[in-house]
């Protein structure tokens, strides 16, 4: 597995695109897949659905368990990766390219500068 | 259930060291899968796999008047046991409601090997030994037996390679016999509904065993795999869909309760079988899309009126589509009536269906 360098990781096993015109892509790390198993289905936000750092925006479902997929930016949903309601497994194929979850407008960038680098995120996974 | 006081079965590192992932379960440190539930569910159904079963217990009741006292303890009828033949059957609480689930075999005249759920272990033990006239023999032999379950339509085939020679017993039947120098015993029976057989053999050489069957061609499967694969079946599990609050007659299980004979509870199940069970545990199978339905969540009627709790549920690997089970009020819960399962707030239309889930 890799972790882009320039993404950045989140302590609850998200990841985080670089910004483009105000905008980062979310998703779960290739580790989150790993530990939850097949995914079988992924309940995606609502575009204009709003929410702060820490909520749960999404829910990824593996055959065992559904797990809460929580954002560490705040902000507008614009976009969700509506490709995942019939092939939710890419989520295990491609956790950090086509598995990405949704597009957030962000409240405040000062934010990312909270989260980890692929460096540090790779020494939280130890 | 904390670390310290989580039990291990004899194959816990040589499931680590199979990649398995591993979780606590009825006090156990089990393996939940290997390379993946649907893989391992699908190996099930169209191949053999086997499961670590060594957390389940295993009891030998024999004596004088050992047949009799048993047959007041559970609700199956064991004079229509054979020597060397097994029935699947129910031990209740006094209010008829289900303490244990459990298969029976018949060893001999008044000699019987019983084998029980991981979690109750204890507790079926000391109701037993509550209830056991003088003279009769109660040995609980759980921690002496690893125990692997060999399921799929290649488990002939696996067990023609483990034990040459030697005939597998018809269904529900036990064979105790030597195999490469051990003890060993073979169950025809299973949790899957598919073909297949649970191995016994002495703990310390679980390891050996648990190689060899794996060596003869069945893959590693977990518990989640069981309970997918169970769960299209519609066979219960007890602390899920089995519960003290709850009679078999509810969880639809009369087919194993001979109300002709004496029982504990056997009182409680004559009146609701004359005056009607109040709730019965249905089969219920998505319609629409949504999240896959999970053990607690809500279901009821489209109009919203409240029906009951799914005690189980999963996306059915099989069918690909979601399935569960939950007690309704007996008079709701017909097949075909149409309800809705509450996830997340969000409606998903299902129905009641026949069971089991998969028709096979």
């Amino acid at each position: 597995m890799s972790n882009p360098v320039e993404y950045k990781y989140s302590e609850e096993h998200e990841w985080i695109s670089p910004v483009v015109d105000g905008i980062v892509t979310l998703g779960i790390t290739d580790h989150a897949q790993s530990e939850l198993g097949d995914v079988v289905y992924v309940d995606l936000p609502s575009v204009g659905d709003t929410f702060s750092k820490g909520d749960s925006i999404a829910v990824v479902e593996s055959v065992k368990a559904a797990s809460d997929v929580y954002t560490p930016v705040s902000g507008e949903v614009v976009e969700v990766n509506e490709a995942l309601d019939a092939e939710p497994g890419t989520v295990n194929s491609d956790a950090i390219g086509a598995g990405w979850i949704c597009k957030i407008k962000l409240d405040d960038p000062s934010e990312l500068d909270e989260l980890m680098d692929a460096a540090a995120y790779e020494e939280f996974c130890k | 259930m904390n670390a310290d006081s989580i039990k291990c079965t004899p194959l816990c590192d040589k499931h680590v060291a199979l990649g398995a992932k591993m979780v606590p379960f009825a006090g156990w440190n089990m393996p939940v899968q290997y390379t993946g539930i649907i893989d391992e569910h699908n190996t099930v159904r169209s191949a053999c796999g086997v499961f670590d079963i060594s957390h389940m217990g295993q009891f030998l009741v024999s004596g004088e008047g050992a047949t009799e006292w048993l047959n007041s303890m559970f609700t199956n009828n064991l004079n229509k046991l054979v020597d060397g033949m097994g029935q699947y059957s129910i031990m209740l609480n006094e209010k008829g409601g289900v303490i244990d689930d459990l298969i029976i075999y018949q060893l001999g005249k008044d000699n019987f090997f019983v084998v029980v759920n991981a979690s109750m272990i204890d507790e079926d033990y000391a109701w037993l030994t509550a209830h056991k006239p003088e003279g009769i023999s109660l040995v609980n032999k759980s921690a002496e037996y690893v125990g692997l379950a060999v399921q799929g339509p290649a488990c002939e085939e696996v067990f023609a390679k483990l034990c040459p020679g030697v005939q597998l017993p018809v269904r529900n039947g036990i064979l105790m016999f030597e195999c490469d120098g051990d003890a060993v015993v073979v169950c025809r029976t299973g949790y899957t509904g598919e073909n297949g057989y649970e191995f016994f053999c002495p703990a310390e050489q679980g390891v050996k065993w648990f190689e060899k069957v794996m060596d003869c061609g069945a893959k590693p499967c977990g518990l989640g795999a069981r309970d997918s694969l169970r769960l299209e079946m519609c066979y219960s599990l007890n602390g899920s869909d089995l519960s003290p609050e709850k009679t078999p007659l509810e969880a639809g299980l009369s087919w194993c309760c001979d109300l002709t004979k004496e029982f504990i509870g056997v009182d409680v199940l004559r009146a609701q079988k004359a005056e009607g069970r109040p709730t019965a545990l249905v089969a219920i199978e998505y319609t629409g899309k949504g999240a896959p339905p999970r053990h607690g969540y809500e279901v009821q009627l489209p109009d919203g009126t409240p029906l009951g709790e799914l005690c189980s549920g999963v996306l059915s690997p099989s069918l690909g589509k979601g399935i569960g089970m939950a007690y309704v009020p007996a008079a709701l819960g017909k097949v075909g009536t149409e309800v809705n399962i509450v996830v997340r707030n969000k409606a998903v239309s299902a129905i009641i269906v026949k069971k089991p889930f998969l028709k096979k």
